[in-house]
């Protein structure tokens, strides 16, 4: 019997190794500091696809409404950022000194009371995980325990991150509006914005990415990732095992909010901006055709489906710009109908299986563990 | 908010904003009935149905523009010719998509939204290369235009009249098709067993194709009517899509009167919140209330209990 | 409590059950009781309500009035894992089982330890684990499998899979739907050698078609028509009432 008790199989581990020497060693060393920033910045949407690796490819629950999460939790960083961005000696010229620039304009004179809490960076990072993680927690039991889900669950996560959008554009004296909070200058009087520390975010960032891999990763081996894919097949099955469907859900579905949350706050630091066009319902959904690109059911892949549409969508929309909604519409048609597990699954039904036979080459297979008699027993006889 | 305003204001108010949110009613009732039905026949959700309906939009403008330089005697009368066409452009064009696409994904409702969110992309970047970026506005003719006096301070658009009228016969045209025609119940038979459909010899591929093209080409219609309250782009569908499933989704799936009710409780909501306040809030109001609701009764407004 | 007449305390008594469907009666006024340790057949025509039956003790649909009571606790109040919890199982009539997990996952999935999200998270494969679901899986002919995707196990070795799901949960009350349906004379054979050996120490509540089948395992027999109870007694009793021939023959 093989009772897989080791962190990863033999292909995850050659997947950890390149992906790290990949982000680690490759990419610092060959791109310029520009380029490597924008590497940063197509990363913070592969901490969006881990989380919808779990929920979506694992939980089966298709969230159409991440931007949501990675829009909270970039804003709670970027009111962070814009606070000590605005801090006296900077904003003199204001009429009120002291408040964001956009507050100014739009006649605000006093800083709001949600704003207060974003002077503390302890409460920004506590902001940063809370804020989505409890909004996702009021949906999800809403939705969960009412036995809500599927399309339907998926368009009411879309509805929400269009009331978002919304509300985030018509607010702008509390959240700048459709141009978003931009400006960001220093964190902790450390200036985010010259190269060194573009690289420095960078590092981090790929820290924090390969934490929520290992994250992700322990979650799926252990019982509640095999629940969860058992949820999936069979929703009844797991309720009359003993299980409450709905809480596992609520779970999944958390976690990835909070995945992505980490990912938005990522998107802040790293870019020096938040904007609503990151929260809406067009990003939200590029965002699960990332993950579904790379592999639903890959964590890994979520990562390599987040750089490599990104870097098409960059390339693509500098030369070619009407082609590229062609390009991104023909992806989600493409992944859908002829690649259901995207990149991974194609490495994993035609890539593997090659150099599986060129190792094993040499050294012939163990016959399986059961044998003919046991099939002949188990079939059935007419 | 209502401070400011005597009794008498306050209920010219409804009056005024409910028959101007009528065209808002109408393209809303009419998205929602072809996706309604392409939704309670295969379970299919259509996230290009607004790109199905900007179609429609697109042909109206089209021979109202035809009309305009060839038929200028005749221009009074293009918009009923204009609905025809729209409707069977999309029809033919959502038959086409159904074949293509849809039909491979049957029981894949979460892989059929992403598959028809990457056509309506397609089909965006394909009306922004064809008829431009910019927003194109349909002259209406001069019947349509102005609005009649009925008391001293309520007067009525007579385009929302007219359009409104169009929604209710196109209503009762498919409702009477679903339920009392003889491919309304093979559909119906379809929709209940499709296995058994088949088997009494009802050719079931056919009818998901028609039912496809039936709902998109409603959605064409609704497009017709768009064109009287918005100009139309590329990315002009977009906007709806969510609106319209909630619209289904609030009024309870497979209920046409639930339908018919939610949309005229939305709209007439929003339109009459537009009055007090900025419309994105208007909107954002709205679309609480629906989520509020439908978390509280996720099954919508009338839905039958059946055994699942 | 009340002091005096006590009545007989049954594992299960069902009273004055009744649901509809959109004003149509699938099981009306419908009252039954399970003792200890008996193996209890419902039969009946199709439309009888049988399956509605196991699906409102277990708790998939929710009744419209009556009662359901397992050892004293009211089931009809109850989520469907909590009535698990309480010592139901069910098994569906057809295989549902996890194909995208192992046979010993399947089997461990249903072990009773971790149950809740952060139980599961915790959840430790341990000896005891280990050796209960070889246990289980040797019970079920399937000791050899337990490494096998479950979706390339046989029609039949996916019923016994889902017993073996059920048996390791440990039920009190155990309720199977059908569970010969589909399988082959050997396989038939061998499930009726498995229920009589998993029976010891719990009641069974079976739904079947195959009258030998019944004959080999029923205690007694509860005969359903229209949702309501046509007959009920041992197999002989059943077999001879002329309300039953004339149900089963009449039409």
């Amino acid at each position: 019997m093989i009772i897989n008790s080791r962190f990863f199989n033999r292909s995850e581990l050659i997947g950890f190794v390149a992906l790290a020497a990949l982000l680690f060693v490759i990419l610092p060393l060959s791109l310029d500091v520009f380029r490597l920033n924008l590497v940063a910045k197509y990363l913070t949407y592969a901490f969006v696809g881990i989380g919808l690796v779990l929920c979506w490819g694992y939980g089966g629950i298709l969230s159409l409404g991440q931007g949501v999460f990675f829009g909270l939790g970039g804003y709670c960083m970027a009111m962070f950022l814009k606070l000590e961005a605005s801090s006296p000696e900077n904003t003199k010229i204001q009429s009120t000194p002291g408040i964001p620039d956009f507050m100014d304009w739009n006649q605000i004179t006093s800083l709001p009371l949600f704003w207060q809490p974003f002077h503390s960076l302890t409460l920004t990072i506590l902001a940063i995980i809370l804020v989505p993680g409890l909004f996702a927690l009021i949906i999800g039991t809403a939705m969960f325990k009412r036995r809500v889900g599927g399309t339907y669950f998926a368009i009411i996560t879309q509805a929400v991150a269009a009331i978002l959008t919304i509300l985030i554009v018509g607010q702008q004296g509390y959240t700048g509006g459709i141009n978003g909070m931009t400006d960001l200058r220093t964190l902790k009087g450390w200036d985010i914005r010259p190269d060194h520390a573009k690289v420095m975010l960078y590092f981090f960032e790929v820290f924090l990415l390969f934490g929520c891999i290992l994250l992700a990763q322990f979650i799926r081996l252990t019982k509640l990732g095999r629940i969860l894919v058992a949820m999936r097949e069979q929703e009844d099955r797991v309720r009359f095992s003993g299980y409450s469907v709905a809480n596992f859900k609520i779970f999944a579905f958390c976690m990835a909010a909070i995945f992505a949350a980490i990912g938005g706050a990522m998107f802040a630091l790293n870019v020096g901006f938040m904007s609503p066009s990151f929260v809406g319902i067009v990003p939200s959904i590029e965002m699960v055709i990332y993950t579904a690109v790379g592999g639903r059911m890959s964590i890994f892949g979520a990562v390599w489906g987040s750089l490599l549409v990104n870097f098409a969508k960059t390339g693509l929309s500098e030369s070619f710009p009407q082609l590229w909604l062609f390009g991104l519409g023909g992806l989600f048609i493409a992944v859908v109908l002829a690649f259901p597990n995207g990149l991974s699954g194609i490495w994993a039904d035609h890539v593997q299986p090659r150099i599986d036979r060129l190792m094993t080459w040499r050294k012939p297979k163990p016959a399986k563990a059961w044998t003919d008699s046991s099939v002949a027993d188990g079939a059935p006889a007419e | 908010m209502f401070g400011d305003y005597s009794i008498g204001d306050l209920g010219s108010i409804f009056v005024m904003q409910g028959f101007a949110g009528l065209i808002l009613f109408s393209v809303y009732v009419l998205m929602a009935l072809g996706l309604a039905i392409i939704f309670g026949q295969m379970g299919v959700i259509n996230m290009a149905h607004g790109e199905f309906m900007i179609l429609g939009a697109y042909v109206t403008w089209l021979t109202s523009s035809a009309f305009q330089h060839y038929l200028p005697a005749l221009f009074p009368g293009y918009f009923f010719l204009a609905m025809v066409l729209a409707f069977m452009a999309s029809g033919a064009l959502g038959m086409l998509v159904e074949w293509g696409l849809i039909r491979h994904l049957y029981k894949r409702p979460l892989d059929t939204l992403l598959a028809t969110w990457g056509l309506s992309l397609i089909l965006q970047q394909t009306y922004r290369s064809v008829f431009g970026a910019r927003e194109v506005g349909v002259e209406l003719p001069q019947w349509m235009l102005g609005s009649k006096q009925i008391t001293d301070t309520i007067e009525v658009p007579i385009n929302g009249i007219f359009v409104m009228c169009l929604t209710v016969l196109i209503t009762i045209v498919v409702a009477y098709v679903m339920y009392k025609s003889r491919w309304g119940r093979q559909v119906r038979a379809v929709v209940q067993n499709r296995i058994m459909a088949g088997a009494v010899g009802i050719n079931t591929e056919k009818v998901d194709r028609y039912t496809f093209g039936l709902g998109c080409g409603i959605a064409g219609v609704a497009g017709s009517a768009f064109t009287m309250i918005g100009s139309t782009g590329p990315t002009s569908g977009q906007l709806y899509i969510v609106d319209t499933f909630l619209v289904v989704v609030f009024g309870g799936a497979a209920s046409l009167i639930g339908t018919i009710a939610s949309a005229f409780s939305i709209s007439q909501t929003q339109s009459t919140l537009e009055f007090f306040m900025s419309g994105s809030m208007a909107k954002v109001l709205t679309l609480l209330a629906i989520v509020g609701i439908l978390m509280l009764r996720p099954q919508g407004l009338f839905a039958l209990k059946v055994r699942k | 409590m009340l002091i005096g007449h006590q009545p007989k305390e049954f594992l299960l008594a069902v009273e004055a059950l009744t649901v509809s469907f959109d004003g149509f009666k699938a099981v009306n006024d419908l009252s039954f009781y399970v003792e200890e340790n008996e193996i209890r057949v419902i039969i009946g025509p199709n439309g009888a309500g049988k399956t509605t039956v196991l699906d409102l003790i277990c708790g998939k649909t929710k009744a419209t009035s009556g009662s359901i009571q397992f050892r004293g606790q009211e089931l009809t109040r109850m989520k469907e894992n909590q009535i698990v919890q309480t010592g139901v199982g069910r098994k569906f009539q057809t295989p549902s089982v996890f194909v995208d997990l192992t046979v010993f996952e399947n089997l461990e999935i249903s072990y009773p330890r971790g149950r809740t999200v952060f139980g599961s998270l915790a959840f430790q494969r341990d000896a005891a684990v280990r050796d209960r679901v070889e246990e289980v899986a040797e019970m079920i002919f399937l000791k050899d499998r337990l490494d096998t995707y479950a979706d390339e196990l046989s029609h039949g070795q996916k019923q016994w899979l889902e017993i073996g799901m059920l048996l390791i949960q440990d039920p009190d009350l155990l309720m199977l739907d059908e569970p010969v349906a589909g399988m082959s004379v050997s396989e038939r054979a061998k499930t009726a050698e498995l229920l009589n050996r998993i029976i010891k120490g719990r009641s069974v509540l079976v739904i079947e078609h195959d009258m030998k089948f019944v004959e080999d395992i029923a205690h007694k027999v509860t005969v359903l028509h229209q949702g309501q109870i046509l007959s009920e007694g041992t197999m002989e009793h059943v077999k001879n009432d002329p309300k039953v021939i004339e149900v089963y023959l009449g039409h």
